[in-house]
């Protein structure tokens, strides 16, 4: 299928592919039947060709991968077939399997903490990957490992070789596991998700990584992400999969600005864009279908804002759209063009709250203040010998305010501090040292009833849907649950639930529903319904939409959006997805290490940072538009965040900061001695903490929000 | 490391101070020793009874704080006081631990091992026949209470005596009274005694243990890391050997440690039923012979000996898993 | 990932109606209750589904036996058959009399009724404990914890047997309650632990912060939030100590430490029985087949419900 397009510029003309994959099908055993996972999925790779293939979960795209390297657990059943140079690989025996697994094709897997086996020590593990297949001496083998994990990045390697895998951090563990894949120059290179689990500075650093070690070995590479950005980065050709099929192939230029399937329409819509942060999302409505209970017909039709009757009868195959090496599996692929079809967008433009009227910041009262913030925590070692070692401080002195009707984004890497933060601040204790004050209450003079009083006015969402609504209670209790705390009687619980329900954008009927019976997206929004059961003024949104697939993300997003503006909400939007709290914040405070580094209005700060972490920060996150991100250059950051307990002198920032690597030593002395104060920068209370800040724009032209283009787009 | 340990032991051996006062107070509170000597037939005058209660520590007259100083400054210097017959406890103490050891021991050591054994091979295969059997075998013995078991393996060991013609199983004691073979026949002889008690107390442990391991197994089998190390080139098989086994004995060390007070508990029904004269059958005995200084006696060593499978299980712990050891 | 490695994640993630925005009613996916998907999981077990009958029998037999019995036959568990000393198994006396001429079979449904009386209270007690004291300990944290735990490493110390066996030798004939509490006192300390653990976790979750950061109170979080999330734990846990519950009344009877003749239990008739288990073993064959048929089925069915409830799960095999 897809093997017959004309293969891209890196592979010479006419050679056989390298690898192929043809008609692939995985079934798992279900509780009532086999479940398909995947279903006849096909495509090819010459040597050092990048495919990305990009789907929500459920849509097949692991399964297809483990399917590849005979890693299914043998209940599942897989069909079709898989060739590298020619040798078909499914059915052969596990042992014969094994010696082309690791050494002809390699895999990167997800969440490397459970990836790596925590009793064996990281140079061990490495090297074993060395020994399996090449019959080296241990010793030999060792010392190969240790060359690898200084080629893949890791500080100090021999020595580091001695640890355990708890001991390395998410980046460093995703880097020992690249090392073990190309340890012996695989053909194909097989990255399952490889950056899911990190910090976006750290997925910046594996993606150059992968980058390097597809040029180091050749490998043809074959990189599975939900995150279009990614590819837009780094694949050469893309394959999006929906409910186990692959629904649009190509070349991943002309796909990203031509899609002709409505799911990758929809896709490519829903993603916030930090370069374009007025724009609109559209949400893709619904969920994708129980792939025990396939519909007839094309499984994206309940979703489809532009289906039509012959949708529900034929399942469309994956088929060559007019004059081009692309592929989509729509049955109106002809009619689209650009995302329009008949001239109007595949998916309206939803409507977005008009901007509220915007009355000066400086004239709008404080919801929250905090003042020199600071929280320690104890830290101890060891899990069942568990002893305290000392104290590490969290949040280091941080001060931001957000006044009546306005969103901050709270912004940073995990680690920096910023979960601590608000956990302090909801628990509406007392802090050690600082000062908190809540609708111009001081926190701290609180009595036990004030403070009871107070937990009315600020409330929360959380990032987890899944984890935040207790899976006992329906949803009409967990609503009510906060009305019950304060003793709000049966009737009025009742009526309030329903009202809430309506303005989250679900019925009444979704009140005797169990949480399991719901979708994340409706779970989301459960979650929003009852933080806003006791109407409180400040909401603080922890990583609300991070934990949702893109399709569902957006209509989250547009939601939040829209009770802003109606109720009046101020917003408190903690979040790592940089993109995302670009779209939602008013402002933005960057926090690095327990301190704030830079704070100010978003489009200053997003559109003129000057801290060089806020750059990197900026640089280091991909934009959905292949010509765009194959433009930019990334500042990329050395090693992890610092240890906690043992922060550098000075800035804390510069142990990784590439300006101070690029300072004259009789500068760089004033970052190792002197700890960098927030001070104010060009216009309004833009405020950063360097002591050689200066204005560098990261994102690409017409990136900045001006006022006049928000309210041309709101 | 080594001065966690030292806490750690600190810890427990408060505890073993807490329960043996408790159950020293619990003892001379339930038990009637005096009610030994007023049965006894010529009566004797209530002066003399008084006298010698007063003697052994066990008087209720006298005030139990002053008792208990009175043992407990004994125990502390090595004396754990008399029997209600007047005998000296330490006299019988150490030949009894040293036999109610050895069937622990011994009993622990197999329980264990044959059960992870079991378990292992019953997860890599599971859903076959071997899996079915230890299964429903493990179960039969999880659900058999010691004592029974005990006389089921006497009654076995009759059938095969029978069909042997000879006494090969002893059930009766732990070796032959005034037996002289040299010390191969001794060996022998104790051998032939110590295999029925011994298994009555390790099939129990087995079954529980094999079940665990049975599944800490299966968890590994599905874990992400046993696949790395199969897309490392390993197969299957080698992957579970060199990366998961170790692995999956990780959730032993803390089992073992609760199942040594099974163990005890199960070990005092086998002396019994054996006949071996050893700790459990000494508390038995001494319950029902209204005995304090011996029933506490008993919990100071029940208590010490699963202060030491704790601390012993900490220690595999940290042996077995990096991420729980200390860097002192 | 699309791996349903958890058939209940599986449910979770699939058997999802049409979702998102506003829209209704899935038009054709059935969603699966939770407590169908476990009674459907368990019926597939063959061994648990036999182990639930056979325990469903047994309370039966235990509940209207003795009464049935004496209707058919005449005989109690205390009445001498003076002409039937030491008879093996005959249509007047099912399982044989002994010494002094006791029906054998109306001793051995005496001795079951008792023994599934304290399994069931002993179980109930101890699981409750463990479930308020486990939760309470590791939700609160500090000293409360500390406390806690400290008082379950000292009864894990302290020899249970032997505490037992003193005080129950003081109890009279009525004094089964008694037993009863006392087992259940020293069973709960582990699970007390494992739960525990479990709150420590489960007070982390998303779902108990935003019931604390809404005001909820701390017995409220614990009653509403805590304890029903760990039920499949404690349902599993509290089957599994019915068995040991058995087990324990029966070792203490057997040593005469426990429920007193002419009251009579499995563990008693064992212990009566053996010394001529040779010569008459009806005397306590009957007794220890039904004891072992009986924690067999309580055991059994427990692993039933854990594969059923906790499908993945790594903890605890029976006890």
């Amino acid at each position: 299928m897809i093997r017959q397009e004309p293969t891209t510029s890196r592979a010479p003309e006419g050679t056989a592919p390298l690898f192929e994959v043809r008609d692939l099908t995985v079934a798992f055993v279900g509780e009532s039947g086999p479940v398909p996972a995947v279903r006849g999925l096909s495509y090819a790779l010459s040597r050092g060709e990048v495919l990305g293939i990009v789907g929500e979960s459920g849509s097949g795209k692991s399964a297809s991968a483990l399917a590849v390297m005979g890693l299914l657990p043998s209940s599942a059943t897989v069909s079709g077939s898989v060739r590298l140079r020619g040798e078909e690989l499914l059915g052969l025996s596990d042992r014969r399997l094994a010696r082309i697994r690791g050494s002809r094709i390699a895999m990167v897997f997800q969440d490397p903490l459970s990836a790596l086996t925590p009793v064996h020590r990281i140079g061990d593990q490495v090297a074993e990957a060395v020994r399996i297949h090449q019959g080296v001496s241990a010793a030999a083998a060792h010392d190969r490992a240790v060359e690898l994990l200084d080629a893949v990045g890791i500080p100090n390697a021999a020595q580091r070789a001695r640890a355990y895998p708890h001991e390395f951090s998410g980046g460093m563990r995703q880097r020992v596991m690249i090392a073990m894949a190309i340890a012996n120059d695989p053909d194909v290179l097989i990255a399952d998700e490889p950056t899911t689990a990190l910090d976006v500075t750290v997925q910046a650093q594996v993606l150059a990584l992968l980058e390097t070690a597809r040029r180091m070995t050749g490998a043809a590479t074959v990189v599975i992400t939900h995150d279009l950005a990614v590819v837009a980065g780094i694949a050469d050709r893309i394959v999006v999969m929906y409910a186990g099929k692959a629904v649009e192939s190509g070349p991943v230029v002309p796909v990203y600005a031509d899609p002709r399937m409505p799911y990758t329409i929809g896709l490519l819509g829903s993603v916030p864009r930090l370069d374009r942060p007025g724009r609109p999302l559209t949400p893709i409505e619904g969920a994708p279908p129980d792939l025990a209970r396939l519909p007839q017909g094309c499984p994206f039709v309940s979703r489809c804002p532009v289906n039509v009757p012959v949708c529900r009868t034929i399942e469309p195959a994956l088929e060559p759209v007019a004059r081009s090496d692309r592929r989509a599996a729509c049955h109106r692929r002809g009619e689209i063009a650009f995302g329009r079809i008949g001239g109007a967008p595949v998916f309206p433009l939803p409507e977005i709250a008009s901007a509220r009227e915007e009355s000066p910041r400086d004239g709008r009262p404080a919801v929250l203040e905090v003042r020199q913030l600071v929280k320690r925590h104890p830290i101890t070692t060891g899990v069942v010998l568990r002893r305290r070692i000392g104290t590490i401080t969290a949040v280091d002195g941080i001060s931001f305010d957000i006044r009546e009707g306005e969103a901050l984004g709270l912004v940073g890497e995990s680690g920096c501090g910023k979960t601590t933060t608000v956990m302090q601040l909801l628990e509406l204790a007392a802090p050690e040292e600082g000062r908190v004050s809540m609708l111009g209450r001081d926190i701290a003079s609180l009595s036990r009833d004030g403070r009871k009083h107070l937990r009315r006015e600020v409330q929360v969402v959380f990032q987890d849907p899944f984890a935040s609504l207790d899976p006992r209670l329906p949803v009409g209790d967990i609503i009510a649950e906060p009305l019950r705390a304060f003793g709000v009687s049966l009737d009025r619980r009742h009526g309030r639930v329903r009202d809430l329900l309506d303005l989250v954008g679900l019925s009444a009927e979704h009140a005797n529903r169990y949480p399991a019976d719901l979708s994340g997206g409706q779970r989301q929004r459960i979650g929003i319904a009852r933080a806003l059961a006791l109407e409180p003024r400040l909401l603080v949104l922890d990583e609300p939409v991070s934990a949702l697939d893109v399709s569902i993300q957006a209509g989250v997003l547009n939601l939040l959006e829209h009770l802003k503006v109606h109720l009046g909400l101020a917003y408190l939007f903690v979040g790592h997805d940089l993109s995302v709290v670009r779209h939602v914040a008013d402002r933005v405070a960057v926090m690095y290490a327990g301190r704030l580094v830079e704070v100010g209005d978003a489009d200053e700060v997003f559109g003129h940072p000057t801290h060089p972490y806020t750059q990197a920060l900026l640089s280091a996150v991909p934009i959905p538009e292949p010509g765009t991100e194959r433009q930019r250059t990334r500042i990329l950051l050395d090693g992890d965040l610092p240890d906690p307990a043992d922060l550098p002198s000075g800035c804390r920032f510069r142990s990784r900061c590439p300006l101070f690597a690029r300072l004259p030593p009789e500068r760089r002395r004033r970052c190792s001695d002197v700890d960098p104060p927030l001070e104010p920068r060009s216009t309004g209370d833009h405020q950063s903490a360097c002591h050689w800040a200066r204005d560098n724009p990261i994102l690409p032209a017409g990136a900045g929000r001006s006022r006049t283009g928000r309210s041309d787009t709101d | 490391m080594g001065r966690f340990l030292l806490r750690r032991l600190v810890h427990h051996l408060v505890l073993v101070f807490v329960a043996v006062t408790l159950a020293y107070v619990l003892a001379s509170l339930a038990l009637d020793p005096r009610s030994r000597y007023e049965g006894r037939n010529p009566p004797a005058p209530p002066a003399v009874i008084d006298a010698q209660l007063s003697e052994y520590g066990v008087n209720d007259e006298d005030p139990l704080p002053e008792r208990y100083v009175h043992w407990m400054g004994g125990v502390l210097r090595g004396d754990f006081g008399t029997t209600v017959t007047g005998g000296s406890i330490n006299d019988e103490l150490w030949s009894r631990a040293l036999v109610s050891l050895r069937l622990l021991v011994i009993g622990s050591v197999l329980g264990a091992a044959v059960g992870v054994l079991v378990g292992v091979v019953s997860a890599v295969k599971q859903h076959s026949f071997i899996d079915r059997l230890f299964t429903a075998v493990s179960f039969f013995f999880i659900a058999t209470p010691v004592f029974f078991t005990a006389v089921l393996l006497k009654f076995g060991a009759l059938q095969v005596n029978e069909a042997a013609g000879e006494t090969v199983l002893f059930y009766t004691g732990y070796e032959t009274p005034g037996l002289e073979a040299g010390f191969w026949g001794t060996v022998t002889d104790q051998v032939a005694h110590l295999i029925l008690p011994t298994l009555s107390i390790a099939l129990g442990l087995t079954a529980l243990v094999s079940r665990y391991q049975r599944n800490a197994m299966l968890d590994v089998l599905n874990s992400d890391f046993l696949r790395t190390a199969q897309a490392k080139g390993l197969t299957r098989r080698q992957a579970l050997y060199r990366h998961g086994l170790r692995t999956a004995l990780i959730p032993m060390a803390p089992l073992l440690a609760y199942s040594f007070g099974t163990l005890v508990v199960g070990a005092t029904f086998t002396e019994k039923i054996f006949g071996w004269h050893g700790m459990g059958e000494w508390v038995v005995d001494s319950i029902t012979r209204d005995d304090i200084n011996v029933t506490a006696t008993v919990a100071l060593f029940t208590a010490v000996f699963v202060l030491f499978a704790a601390l012993l299980s900490d220690v595999l712990h940290a042996v077995l898993d990096p991420r729980v050891r200390v860097t002192a | 990932m699309s791996l349903p490695t958890d058939p209940f994640l599986a449910a979770d993630h699939r058997l999802v109606p049409s979702a998102g925005g506003r829209t209704g009613a899935p038009e054709d996916v059935v969603v699966l209750g939770r407590r169908r998907l476990v009674l459907a999981r368990l019926r597939r077990n063959r061994a648990a589904m036999a182990a639930l009958v056979v325990l469903v029998l047994l309370v039966v037999a235990a509940v209207l036996g003795p009464v049935t019995y004496r209707w058919i036959t005449g005989w109690g568990y205390i009445g001498q058959d003076r002409t039937a000393l030491l008879q093996p198994p005959s249509a007047e006396h099912w399982f044989g009399t002994t010494l002094i001429g006791v029906d054998v079979f109306a001793q051995t449904l005496r001795g079951l009724q008792k023994s599934l009386l304290i399994g069931f209270l002993a179980a109930v007690i101890s699981t409750g404990l463990a479930a308020v004291v486990g939760a309470f300990a590791g939700y609160l944290g500090g000293w409360v914890d500390r406390g806690l735990m400290w008082l379950v490493d000292l009864l894990l110390v302290i020899p249970a047997f032997l505490v037992v066996a003193v005080l129950g030798r003081g109890l009279g004939e009525a004094g089964w309650p008694v037993l009863t509490l006392l087992i259940a006192l020293f069973a709960w300390m582990i699970t007390a632990r494992i739960v525990r653990g479990t709150t420590l976790s489960l007070r982390e979750r998303e779902f108990v912060l935003a019931a604390r950061f809404s005001g909820v109170s701390v017995p409220g979080i614990v009653f509403r939030h805590l304890i029903p999330n760990m039920s499949s734990l404690l349902i599993i846990d509290a089957t599994i100590t019915v068995a040991t519950a058995i087990i324990a009344e029966s070792g203490l009877s057997y040593f005469g430490f426990g429920v007193r003749p002419p009251d009579v239990s499995l563990g008693s008739m064992i212990a009566v029985g053996t010394p001529s288990a040779f010569t008459s073993p009806w005397l306590f064959m009957f007794a220890g087949g039904l004891l072992v048929l009986t924690t067999l089925a309580v055991s059994v069915l427990g692993d039933g419900l854990r594969d059923a409830l906790d499908p993945g799960s790594t903890r605890r095999a029976g006890r």
